[in-house]
């Protein structure tokens, strides 16, 4: 190719990171009481990024204890408005360091930039903006006169979106007046740290956020802690479970934002152009590293081959290497024990008789990458087509009729997104009443907006974040979802 | 073709959906085009540029000028490349050959541009005139008004006819995209005007806004695509009007690169039609070279 895009890196040189962190507790960092430390690396070049603090029981009991304080004497007490002061600082905060926060957040990731300064960042700046907008008028969001906040929240949060899943907890726990102990996982804790220098920065009360770095034992603790009021967890189906059973009996309120493995149906009368972007977006962006993608391609069989012409062409496209480089659309997986798993799981995909196809690129010699991978001649059978992946690896089956793409998209255990790809509105109606997915997309997908509730049906889990639903989660009310 | 097999051809054309293609577009838009391939662009992009003039107000001084101009973009430097074409109405067609020889192509807006608002005959003549004196491109645009009534067997005739009074002439055809307002008429108009012989299919005429932008040329190089493969003929894309910079035109770039590859990235398959863009390309060039930025003054205003 004659236009040949040469290298053009995002400095990272604009982020300090410290050789190793601490835990931060009411206010301010602290050695953990175990001692014990563990490694983040960048997984595109697997070189050691910082050591974070591994929290221990004590440590755990440190921050929930601070939560508790900071909700007695200060958050609960303080009035909605001045709530609001500081969320609206946050949210500005976020938005002046996004560049930074931008690169540490690829570094520590591995998401290609271009994904992290554009996807990520503006969306975590608005969740704040949107939930500081509301911290003054719960009165008016129908959950009652005066709602009441619920008290300290524990949440453990995922790697694939470690800034923004920290935004969606974060937010509406303080708008709704709580205090918060988070976890973030323990392969992208560094955007979660310089959070907490935001917070200090925006000289939020000591104790309203505690950040605590740990692995899943260390999660294990905090949504166990009895003196926590609310958990909420996104991640993996399993522990998931995990969770509902230890949390089960008590007071404690649970949001759960689980798995998923959903269906993209493409009918023959669909925006073809858009809809071969769509399916991209749906399963490559983020390596696939995103629990509503669309990892499920139903094509309407009149028009499956040109559409998988189509898709093959535009997969060549994709450029796969350095996640600094702006021109990058594919990153490094996450780490390689998520590396193995999509090894695992592809290798029974050929076992079982499904064809791979990935575009020839070349994968760089150090760190985890995986190529963009599509599947076709998937049955429903099959463990690539029931199984959440979690990688950039599209399963391709086929339909006949509208019934069949229902039927086909909703025999899943999970059940957190769909898209719809038609011209004819009154079938993207009809399909949106049919699908057993808590987000719908028509004619796009892995669309954001804090405005719009987001969550599961069946095993994606239940409880919504974001929107005026997503309040209900954080206030002493019952749940209307 | 009868109108009733033309509107079954084009209205069973894939849709548009608007957010997804002026998505893409802007996610095009943010590649990074650095160093040496910042170089190879710019060359490529004044290779490629029409170098236009079409006001009320030319003469043979200003038309002289302009080719000069084409001829040596940059006369302080020889190893920039010449453009691809002068564009005139085609009155001055005969001083634009008389100027440039056959260094550089000759494009003449022809069939009662920019409205083309009269008779088949005046049409047929106006591009008869151009091609005898010497232009080896016609820019004609199509009748708009036929196209939004319906009348696709019309606007098809009238290209079949301007390509056959072309002769050996290339023909550039103008769908103004500006007035056909949405995007599925554009991909409608696209085939239609490849369907009836058009070596080029071209945004805009510049005279009204918008002009070309960049989800329409996207639309239109996925048209051209499908097209070569349904055919097997490639046919060029001209976006004319309102690029003015050398970013922008290196997104241009960037969007035939990623839709239809290299093929289609020489000037015989992709053209700018512009004339201040030209000037911000050289101006980018001795950046590039000199590795500090001239000023207004260092290119010429021709």
């Amino acid at each position: 190719m004659p236009f040949d895009y040469a290298p053009a890196p995002e400095s990272r040189s604009i982020v300090d990171i410290e050789s190793n962190y601490g835990l931060f507790i009411g206010g301010s960092f602290s050695e953990p009481t175990s001692g014990e430390f563990f490694k983040t690396i960048n997984p595109a070049t697997e070189e050691v990024l910082s050591e974070v603090a591994e929290a221990g029981q004590a440590d755990v009991d440190a921050a929930v204890a601070a939560a508790r304080r900071a909700y007695d004497k200060t958050w609960s007490k303080m009035s909605g408005k001045d709530r609001a002061k500081y969320i609206f600082r946050i949210a500005r905060l976020i938005q002046e360091r996004s560049r930074e926060l931008a690169v540490l957040e690829t570094l520590d990731n591995g998401k290609p930039i271009r994904e992290s300064r554009d996807a990520d960042l503006p969306l975590v700046a608005a969740h704040f903006f949107y939930h500081a907008g509301w911290a003054d008028k719960l009165e008016f969001a129908g959950y009652g006169p005066d709602p009441k906040s619920l008290g300290v929240a524990a949440q453990v949060i995922p790697w694939n979106f470690p800034l923004l899943m920290l935004a969606w907890k974060v937010a509406p726990a303080l708008a709704c007046g709580n205090t918060v102990v988070l976890k973030p996982a323990e392969t992208t804790p560094l955007t979660a740290l310089a959070f907490a220098d935001i917070c200090q920065q925006a000289g939020l009360p000591p104790g309203v956020v505690n950040i605590i770095t740990g692995a899943g034992e260390t999660g294990r603790m905090l949504v166990e802690h009895p003196d926590v009021d609310k958990v909420a967890f996104t991640g993996s189906t399993e522990v998931g479970k995990a969770i509902q059973r230890a949390v089960a009996g008590t007071k404690k309120k649970l949001t759960l934002e689980l798995g998923g493995k959903a269906a993209n149906i493409v009918f023959d009368d669909a925006p073809i152009d858009q809809a071969i972007e769509g399916i991209v977006n749906g399963i490559y962006f983020n390596q696939g590293h995103v629990c509503c993608a669309g990892s499920r391609l139903l094509l309407q069989e009149s028009v499956a081959d040109e559409a998988l012409a189509s898709l093959k062409r535009r997969l060549t496209t994709l450029r796969l290497g350095d996640p600094l480089d702006k021109n990058t659309d594919i990153g490094a997986i996450n780490s390689s024990t998520q590396l193995s798993k999509i090894e695992e799981l592809t290798a029974s995909g050929e076992a079982e008789g499904a064809e791979r196809w990935s575009p020839t690129c070349a994968i760089p010699d150090k760190g985890f990458w995986f190529p963009p991978t599509v599947f076709t001649n998937v049955t429903q059978a099959h463990r690539i087509a029931r199984e959440e992946i979690f990688g950039p690896v599209l399963s391709v089956l086929t339909f006949r009729t509208p019934e069949e793409a229902v039927a086909k998209a909703n025999n899943t255990p999970f059940g957190l997104s769909a898209g719809i790809w038609t011209e004819k509105g009154s079938r993207i109606l009809w399909m949106a009443n049919q699908m057993r997915a808590g987000i719908v997309w028509a004619n796009t997908f892995n669309r954001f907006d804090p405005t719009s509730p987001f969550g599961g049906f069946k095993e994606s889990g239940f409880g919504r974040e974001g929107g005026v639903q997503g309040l209900g989660a954080y206030l002493n009310v019952e749940d209307p979802s | 073709m009868d109108n009733s097999t033309l509107t079954g051809l084009l209205h069973g054309l894939p849709g548009v959906d608007q957010v997804g293609l002026e998505g893409r577009a802007a996610t095009l838009a943010t590649r990074s085009i650095k160093k040496d391939s910042k170089i190879w662009a710019i060359d490529t992009a004044i290779s490629m540029v029409d170098l236009t003039t079409l006001e009320g107000m030319d003469t043979d001084g200003k038309v002289r000028a302009l080719c000069a101009k084409a001829l040596h973009p940059d006369p302080t430097d020889p190893t920039c490349p010449a453009v691809a074409a002068v564009c005139v109405y085609g009155d001055l067609v005969a001083t634009t050959r008389a100027c440039v020889g056959d260094r550089v192509h000759v494009a003449a807006v022809a069939t009662a541009f920019p409205s083309g608002r009269a008779s088949m005959d005046v049409k047929l003549m106006d591009t008869k005139q151009a091609v005898a004196d010497g232009a080896d491109e016609i820019d004609m645009v199509i009748d708009r008004g036929a196209f939004l009534a319906g009348n696709y067997a019309k606007v098809f005739e009238e290209i079949v006819a301007v390509k056959e009074a072309c002769g050996d002439a290339h023909l550039k055809v103008i769908l103004e995209t500006g007035e056909l307002k949405t995007y599925d008429n554009v991909r409608r108009a696209s085939w239609l005007a490849m369907h009836a012989g058009a070596d080029f299919i071209k945004t805009s005429t510049g005279k009204v806004s918008p002009a070309a932008t960049l989800p329409v040329t996207l639309l239109m190089l996925e048209a051209v695509r499908d097209f070569a493969d349904q055919t097997g003929t490639r046919i060029g894309v001209k976006a004319a009007g309102g690029i003015k910079t050398s970013k922008d035109a290196i997104r241009y770039l960037v969007m035939v690169n990623e839709t239809v590859g290299e093929n289609w990235l020489n000037p015989d398959m992709f053209r700018f039609g512009a004339s201040s863009l030209l000037n911000d390309l050289l101006m980018q060039r001795q950046r590039m070279r000199d590795g500090h930025y001239s000023g207004p003054d260092y290119v010429t205003i021709d």
